[in-house]
């Protein structure tokens, strides 16, 4: 039956119209052929819908929303008779301008929808905008029937994931990649057989929604060649995909790759992640762009200090007002349309401290946002990790509001493993708690609040941790100013590359212990893109600008460095075969089942006698086979030595239950391939009473 | 660019022969014209050889033919779709519901 609501009752320049409806907020197809446009401003006095035909530079038509359109702050009008896929569509608002207050209003700024779902004006990657263009980033329309056949969110069991942080367009942009449209989302589907062949089960992709890549561009200071924003971390559109990652961007049709994309990852058992960044926008401070919210509703998007100017707790000039009440549900409906449109499994929220502080920065004991986010109905399979710092100097691993939700990136993993690593003295107590998934942090969260990692795009990359005692960033253009100085590496003797084959054999040790710490702790593991074929940056630790060889994934490493991937590829089997390794709870120090062992066990070079003293080195344990997931299933025991120290130690190894024998999954001290053995292939040990761990390695045992 | 429509009979295939353009203009009379070949058993044949350009509106025209014809337990193809449809085809994941043949000849060969 046909609806009144499908006819126009009123003609605004030229076009039928209707009062339309204020919700969902956005541009909305409905019945009759309209389109209904709502959007939001709690301070502007008009506001105006400019309708434009595709690229065009000058609007094709402006219908002011009569008055009595309004409801509440919601301007909405059902506008008939438009070509869905040849029209773009901005906003003018009227309103007072006074910074003082907080007051951006411009009548002379065309802004995107906030709720646009695509976004035109950087349809390909790279290619140079129009800078006269009075409207850069173009609102569009976009079909939502995408045909998903079977497919749902994966909700693989938290402690059963292996991440894989990775950027889009570096994955296959390089040259070597072999993909038929480079740096896109098509072309990271042609490579899914590679991720499942490394194990991993979870990809955490770098900021997909649409972005300027070219914000603050400059030429670099070393190769001249133009810098551009290449992270992303800087959003223009929460609810766009990025074109420019889009083979099919120059069509439009963004959302159905990345769909696919989505569909074909599920279909092979990788959950998909976000990297979300709702802590500020591309915006930038006093001197940034209208994009769109500055236009909008600047008050109320943004934090904003008494005398009018925007705080910078992201350190990139403005900062989202996420505990405003609307601020908070835009950031609630993004979540929810990705979730449930795009069928996203997990998301990682950048600088996520941001989103516990008040608008006046201060920060909540229980903030609205992170609550509504932990419980929301829509969101509750998915996963949510926090970056549980910001760049105003809110630190809180271990103490970011979690509500029985939230995980984080568990920053005194990463700087603690990598102490260990080059052998510091005094680590052994707090690399215990590491292994352990960080009880001292997480007691009450369980291991799999801790997400693991050593490197992320953020520093240097492995290889580069085992090369560079110092951060190599001039060609950022920032006189290496920019980026981190405390990156706890160790370059082994040298800085940089080295012909000198004991060096670089050290190297590759060191590669693979990281690894193997990683993937024997409790908690959820992530690794970095191309850390498992030696990736390097060149000793760059902050290579956000850099679209070029120092961030593509050259793949040609995957023969030159046939070992290290090797290697990775069953560490990873090895995680997966052990629900030892993957438990939901942390070890209780006991024996709670009757084995006879407790479910973790501390050694050294003597067994059941680790060495804590300041001074050491070494540190072993052995897990119970009968104790895993709370001792619901069965498993090998698994016992890990780990020696950091500059010399070769004597392992004794604590006895195992009749009629099992030690057997040797890994040992980095020994060349490829007797590094490690495929799970169900370890060969015995000839010495059952113990064992030597060279200089800087680990081993791992299993016993069966 | 327009798009014009011919259907023709060969023994029990419709084929129907599209030339032009399929956007969100042109896309409602292909639909319109096409969806009432859908019968119980019917084999349609689609001739892409001469459409120069889809929009997604003409990729979603595709797909409701698709299930119209495949809820009817029809059969169909697409014959001689270029290289650069097949390609957004393939990326936005429409081909993975298609049957589709080189040529005009091939897709008769595969209905009879």
């Amino acid at each position: 039956m046909e609806r009144v609501d499908a006819y126009p009752t009123h003609v605004i320049q030229g076009y039928k119209a209707r009062p339309g409806k204020p919700l969902p907020f956005g541009a909305t197809f409905v019945q009759g052929g309209g389109v209904n446009f709502s959007v939001y401003s709690s301070h502007a006095t008009a506001c105006t819908l400019v309708l434009f035909d595709k690229g065009e530079q000058q609007p094709k038509a402006e219908l002011p929303f009569p008055e009595d359109f309004r409801i509440g702050n919601v301007y909405a009008m059902t506008v008939f008779g438009l070509d869905y896929e040849n029209i773009e569509y901005g906003y003018r608002m009227d309103g007072p301008f006074d910074t003082r207050e907080g007051h951006w209003f411009d009548k002379s700024k065309i802004l995107s929808d906030p709720y646009a779902k695509v976004l035109g004006g950087r349809d390909i990657w790279g290619q140079q905008p129009n800078w006269n263009d009075p409207y850069m980033h173009r609102s569009r329309l976009v079909f939502d029937d995408f045909d998903w056949g079977g497919d749902k969110a994966l909700e693989i069991p938290a402690e059963d994931l292996v991440i894989y942080e990775m950027h889009v367009r570096g994955f296959t942009r390089h040259a070597t990649s072999g993909v038929k449209f480079p740096g896109t989302f098509a072309a990271m589907r042609q490579k899914i057989p590679y991720l499942k062949e490394l194990g991993v089960n979870c990809v955490e992709l770098l900021p997909v929604y649409e972005f300027d890549e070219f914000e603050n561009s400059k030429p670099s200071p070393t190769t001249g060649e133009t810098l551009l924003q290449y992270w992303g971390y800087s959003t223009v559109g929460f609810f766009a995909p990025k074109a420019g990652y889009a083979a099919t961007g120059k069509l439009g049709m963004q959302a159905d790759e990345f769909k696919t994309l989505v569909k074909e990852l599920h279909r092979n058992g990788i959950e998909v992640f976000l990297d979300v960044v709702f802590n500020h926008t591309a915006e930038g401070n006093e001197q940034g762009p209208y994009i769109s919210f500055r236009g909008l509703d600047n008050k109320t998007y943004y934090m904003l200090t008494p005398g009018g100017y925007y705080f910078n707790f992201s350190g990139t000039g403005n900062t989202l007002n996420c505990n405003n009440p609307v601020v908070r549900n835009m950031v609630l409906d993004c979540l929810r349309y990705w979730a449930a449109e795009y069928h996203i499994d997990g998301f990682r929220f950048d600088l996520a401290a941001i989103l516990g502080r008040d608008p006046l920065g201060a920060p909540l004991a229980n903030p609205p946002l992170l609550e509504t986010l932990a419980f929301d109905p829509i969101l509750a399979k998915c996963k949510l990790v926090a970056e549980a710092w910001d760049a105003g100097g809110l630190y809180q691993v271990g103490s970011f509001p979690a509500y029985g939700r939230w995980a984080e990136w568990n920053g005194k993993y990463r700087d603690g493993v990598r102490k260990f690593l080059k052998g510091e003295p005094g680590m052994v107590s707090e690399m215990a708690q590491r292994l352990q998934g960080s009880p001292d942090l997480y007691l009450s969260r369980g291991p799999t609040a801790s997400i693991n990692f050593i490197t992320a795009h953020d520093g240097f990359t492995l290889m580069d941790l085992v090369s560079y005692n110092e951060k190599h960033n001039w060609a950022n253009g920032e006189n290496n100013n920019d980026g981190g100085n405390d990156n706890e590496s160790w370059n082994c003797g040298w800085e940089g590359p080295t012909d000198d084959p004991g060096i670089n054999a050290l190297r590759r040790r060191q590669i693979k212990n990281a690894l193997a710490m990683l993937m024997v702790s409790q908690g959820i593991p992530m690794i970095l893109m191309g850390d498992e074929v030696g990736r390097t940056q060149q000793g760059n630790n902050n290579t956000y600008c850099q679209d070029n060889e120092l961030n593509w994934l050259d793949w040609t490493l995957l023969e030159s460095n046939a070992d290290l991937f090797r290697f990775f590829k069953h560490m990873i089997a090895f995680r997966h075969a052990h629900p030892l390794l993957r438990n939901r709870w942390h070890f209780s120090n006991r024996d709670y089942v009757g084995s006879g062992y407790a479910d973790i066990t501390w050694h050294g070079t003597k067994a059941w006698s680790a060495d804590w003293s300041d001074s050491s080195r070494t540190i072993a344990f052995m897990l119970c086979g009968k104790h895993a997931h709370g001792g619901a299933q069965r498993d090998n025991y698994l016992y890990v030595a780990m020696n950091v120290h500059w010399e070769a130690h004597w392992f004794e190894l604590p006895g195992l239950p009749d009629g099992m024998q030690w057997h040797v999954a890994v040992n980095t001290g020994a060349p490829s391939p007797d590094d490690i053995w495929q799970p169900g292939q370890e060969p015995l040990l000839s010495d059952q009473a113990g064992l030597l761990v060279g200089d800087r390695s680990v081993v791992v045992l299993v016993g069966k | 660019m327009a798009l014009s429509i011919a259907i023709e009979t060969v023994e029990q295939v419709q084929i129907v022969r599209l030339i032009g353009d399929i956007d969100g203009a042109t896309a409602p009379e292909a639909q319109a014209a096409i969806l009432p070949l859908a019968s119980p058993g019917c084999k349609i044949l689609l001739d892409m050889s001469g459409v120069t350009y889809m929009s997604s509106a003409g990729l979603r025209l595709l797909l409701v033919v698709y299930r119209s014809i495949k809820g009817q337990g029809g059969e169909v193809i697409l014959a001689g779709l270029t290289d650069d449809l097949k390609d957004t085809m393939e990326m936005t994941g429409f081909l993975d519901f298609f049957q589709f043949r080189d040529t005009l000849a091939a897709g008769l060969a595969a209905l009879l």
